[in-house]
């Protein structure tokens, strides 16, 4: 069967055992599935579930969806890297469940996974990590993580839009928050998207392969970018740890003083530049970003550079040479060009 | 003060020097915060106003980047925040 061979495939490369994973139709579905089916499967411990104040929308809505049921949800603090320290990441007493992602989504840093994990199974929590910024790009480990659930999704790592990749180690207790069939091990009602499955797996094997080479050489564009930026443009704050060991190397983001998120985009867009923000110009609810804002970092001129298998020294040089120009512009259109934006 | 004008910038009765950035949206309060504090003497603080998502958290990073010191804040009771912060030199 193809669909035993992908989830054989996907297993392997995330050194689990077949009959723990399961394919969703997103990764945003395989993060609620977690929470959810695992707040449910230990309702009996108690109804909290905790969370860091960092995760990805999709781990907060989950959350959200748990305590408007009249469950309780606690959020984990951070430092001004974004990262959780693994002695406050406590269960308060009547925790089911905690949730912690592998890397943040938008400043890159690593958590520190294993240690949290170690430290609430010694309390009998367990943990869901969401780990859809780091399958596909760094080496990932179920059992080396040691999180009882891991979630991810196949777009980040080049597979189709639509598959989520859902782990459950074996021994977890679970129990579907909705209802269910014989299928992906009674934890996905439905029939599954066989092709896109097929090409999530072939994806991910394929990035396995490629870690050895790609990981080097997106960290040396990454590392060309956080060295240059301050060199080139004043106020310029790097966000997340600057050791290379604390971060994912693919995301790269910073915060420049005295501009517009969203008008910093529109400059690049000309120029043909696709780069994201968390500022809240650019948001939909004109709200900033949790993450910047649990990280105390400036929310306003916002950037966040991903680099991707397609991503060259040609595209850093392109971007350098034309960022520090749609800085200067921007401050001259609010006002703030005669200002010391010196940090 | 600033190029579309809708910032009122005043002197309080204490002397403290005032600055109404509601209304306006990020990061154009902060610029008027930055604006405005260079005219102060070291030591003198001065009162922003701003009703902007980004203006809470925008201060305390700018006077974190710019080693200035975030006084106080509170909810304004028409909505919004005031912001006190000191000028260190």
């Amino acid at each position: 069967m193809l669909l035993d061979a992908a989830r054989e495939s996907v297993a392997s490369d995330l050194g689990a055992r077949p009959d723990e994973i399961s394919f969703t139709s997103s990764g945003t579905a395989a993060a609620s599935a977690a929470l959810l089916g695992t707040a449910a499967a230990r309702r009996r411990a108690g109804d909290v579930v905790v969370v860091s104040a960092v995760e990805h929308s999709s781990v907060l809505h989950a959350a959200a969806h748990h305590e408007q049921a009249g469950g309780r949800v606690v959020q984990v603090g951070v430092d001004a890297f974004g990262r959780v320290d693994p002695a406050a990441f406590t269960a308060p007493p009547g925790t089911a469940v905690a949730s912690l992602q592998h890397a943040n989504h938008e400043v890159g840093v690593l958590q520190p996974v294993a240690e949290v994990a170690e430290r609430l199974h010694a309390a009998g929590v367990p943990l869901h990590t969401d780990a859809a910024v780091t399958v596909g790009h760094i080496p990932v480990d179920l059992r080396a993580l040691g999180a009882d659930l891991l979630t991810a999704s196949a777009h980040k790592f080049g597979g189709p839009a639509g598959v989520g990749l859902l782990a459950v180690r074996t021994g977890t207790r679970w129990r579907s928050p909705g209802p269910t069939d014989e299928r992906e091990g009674g934890r996905v009602p439905g029939f599954p998207d066989v092709p896109s499955i097929v090409a999530t797996a072939a994806a991910l094997a394929a990035r396995g392969s490629e870690l050895d080479a790609e990981g080097p050489r997106l960290a040396a564009l990454g590392a060309e970018l956080r060295g240059r930026l301050p060199t080139l443009i004043d106020g310029v704050e790097l966000l997340g740890d600057p050791s290379p060991a604390g971060s994912v190397r693919h995301i790269c983001a910073f915060s420049c003083l005295y501009v517009a998120g969203e008008a910093l985009l529109d400059g690049l867009d000309r120029a043909g530049i696709a780069v994201s923000s968390g500022s809240s110009c650019t948001s939909d609810a004109l709200t900033p970003s949790h993450v910047l804002v649990a990280m105390g970092a400036l929310t306003h001129g916002n950037l966040r550079v991903s680099f991707g298998r397609d991503s060259t020294r040609a595209d850093v040089d392109a971007l350098l040479a034309v960022l520090p120009g749609v800085v200067r512009e921007v401050r001259a259109r609010f006002g703030a060009a005669d200002l010391d934006p010196t940090l | 003060m600033t190029p579309d004008g809708t910032t009122t910038d005043a002197t309080g009765p204490d002397g403290t020097t005032m600055v109404d950035a509601r209304g306006r949206r990020c990061p154009l309060p902060i610029i008027d915060l930055a604006r405005a504090i260079v005219t102060l003497a070291d030591g003198d603080t001065i009162t922003l106003w701003a009703d902007d998502p980004a203006a809470g958290p925008d201060v305390a990073a700018w006077c974190r980047l710019r080693r200035q010191e975030l006084v106080s804040s509170r909810p304004l009771p028409t909505g919004g925040e005031e912001f006190v912060v000191r000028r260190r030199s």
